[in-house]
């Protein structure tokens, strides 16, 4: 059967998610109009450096865009910046802009991630989520006015603020509502590792502190208020608390919104034709285990990009969604590479890896014997294993076989 | 078309090899390592779509003469 191509695709969203479709399309052979909407009146960047190399210095915008050579243009994308989509209209198929302008598609990819969460906050710039290149470029700035600097949160963007931080010789906490700092994500026991690590870095990693209040001052600093009376001084307060999808353009379209855009395994929307979503707004029926979910991780925008891409050219040859999770974050030098979906009640092994390149230490999760996560620390070879044992539904078994035939000799180590 | 690295700028996220591993390995540093450069039109997808999904630029996709 030919495949019946939508002529005019439409793609809201000018950060990964969003311009690698529009690239994949075009890789893929599209020949009709590819325009992309996206509110931010910047050229597309890419947000991983946000925490790290840009807060740092070592990298500026011209390093991070997202764009080929060739720019738009080069790309083969018609650009629409600086507009939000404010309303997605599925039965007239238009989604509208906030200057009012109505844009047809005959399909529509949405793309427009999610949005940090923060907490009550003085007036002023004081208190900072980072997110887009001007909120790296605000907090540089502050940073460049001293420290110390308070993270609010114990996640991964958290965590690399801190580290940038301490590189540009900034006094640092890292305080977390929880007692066990870097749990909520990685499990007690590799938590420990992380804070452990952050430690060593000169971090101040403090559990069981959860934010009362921000106090500014006149001169610019504030005091972060713990519930239990603690407080402390701050020049700069980063806050990494999680994101929210940004699906409040999308109230009353009519499609399924659940904290994100629901869709089926193709990524195709619930409750409207022709509607599609990838990235950090999409909440993807993972047929593994029949549930919804929200990855808000770089490789899955891309991986859904080119996902998107194919489906939409060959209607009659959908893929599925069914890549491993997977990130990375670097922190204090050190690269830590997780693999899977870790479940509260798996059980955690450490294994050592002798390889060339030195000792390497590999976090392995299972539940009765079966793979769920990998968290590995410096080791990127391993990861393409671990990905690979998981999209092949291995156990716990056959990771550690893969891993040791990776390393001249592998001994378990205690955890933590 | 050719496949071209950037050693030094390959930071070993690995997303090249999960998706092409016939063109592309990692070595014990986490380096990337092109096991076969050259790259045919049925393959041009596939790679590209690995060439896509490197967050770093570490890889492109050159014409042969070039
Ligand atoms: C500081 C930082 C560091 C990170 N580091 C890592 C990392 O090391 N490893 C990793 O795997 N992941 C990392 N991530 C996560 C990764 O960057 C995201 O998963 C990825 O950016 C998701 O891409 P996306 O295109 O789905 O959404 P987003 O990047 O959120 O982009 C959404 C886009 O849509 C636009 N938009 C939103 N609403 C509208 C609207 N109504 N109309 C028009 N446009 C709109 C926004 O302006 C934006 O351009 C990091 C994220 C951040 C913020
Ligand atoms: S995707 Fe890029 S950074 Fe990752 S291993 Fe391949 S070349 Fe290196």
């Amino acid at each position: 059967m030919r495949d019946r191509a939508p002529g005019r695709i439409l793609v809201v969203g000018t950060s990964v998610g969003g311009i690698r479709t529009g690239q994949a399309l075009r890789a893929a052979g599209h020949t009709g109009e590819v325009v992309v909407v996206g509110a931010e009146d910047v050229t597309p960047y890419d947000k991983p450096p946000l925490s790290k190399q840009v807060l740092v210095g070592s990298q500026t915008a011209a390093d991070i865009s997202l764009l080929g050579p060739g720019g738009w243009s080069g790309d083969g994308l018609t650009p629409m910046t600086g507009r939000a989509a404010v309303r997605l209209d599925p039965v007239g198929k238009q989604v509208i802009l906030a200057d009012g302008e109505p844009v047809d598609y005959d399909a529509v990819v949405l793309a427009t991630g999610a949005f940090p969460r923060s907490i009550p906050a003085p007036e002023g710039d004081l208190v900072c989520t980072v997110r887009e290149l001007r909120d790296a470029a605000a907090i540089r700035e502050r940073f460049s006015r001293g420290g110390p600097v308070v993270v609010v949160g114990s996640g991964f963007i958290g965590a690399e603020v801190a580290s940038s931080a301490r590189q540009l010789g900034l006094d640092a906490t890292i305080v977390e509502a929880l007692p066990e700092p870097f749990a909520r994500v990685l499990g007690p026991d590799v938590g420990a590792r992380i804070s452990r690590l952050h430690a060593d870095a000169g971090v101040t990693v403090l559990g069981s502190a959860a934010v009362a209040r921000v106090e500014s001052l006149a001169d610019g600093t504030g005091v972060v208020h713990l519930a239990d009376g603690r407080r402390l001084p701050a020049a700069t307060v980063v806050v990494g608390i999680g994101v929210v999808p940004g699906t409040g353009w999308l109230e009353g379209s009519g499609l399924d919104l659940g904290f994100g855009v629901l869709t089926d395994e193709f990524c195709r929307a619930s409750g409207a034709p022709d509607v599609y979503a990838v990235g950090d707004v999409a909440r993807w029926l993972d047929v593994r285990s029949g549930e919804h979910r929200l990855v808000e991780h770089w490789t899955n925008a891309v991986e859904q990009a080119n996902l998107v891409a194919h489906n939409l050219l060959h209607p009659d040859d959908l893929r599925p969604y069914v890549k491993a999770p997977y990130f990375w974050s670097d922190q204090h030098g050190l690269k830590i590479q997780m693999v899977g979906r870790i479940h509260p009640d798996d059980r955690v092994s450490f294994l050592r890896c002798t390889t060339t390149a030195g000792d390497k230490d590999v976090a392995l999760y299972s539940r009765d014997g079966g793979f769920s996560a990998a968290v590995v620390l410096g080791w990127p070879r391993a990861v393409v294993a671990c990905r690979q044992a998981w999209e092949r539904g291995e156990d716990l078994a056959q990771i550690t076989a893969r891993l040791s035939a990776l390393a001249t000799a592998t001994v378990p180590v205690p955890v933590g | 078309m050719q496949i071209k690295a950037d050693v030094g700028k390959c930071q070993g996220y690995g997303n090249c090899v999960d998706l092409d591993p016939e063109h592309f390995d990692l070595d014990d540093d986490g380096v990337v390592v092109l096991l076969q450069p050259s790259v045919g039109e049925a393959e041009l997808e596939t790679s590209g779509a690995a060439v896509r999904s490197c967050p770093v630029q570490a890889i492109w996709l050159a014409d042969d003469d070039a």
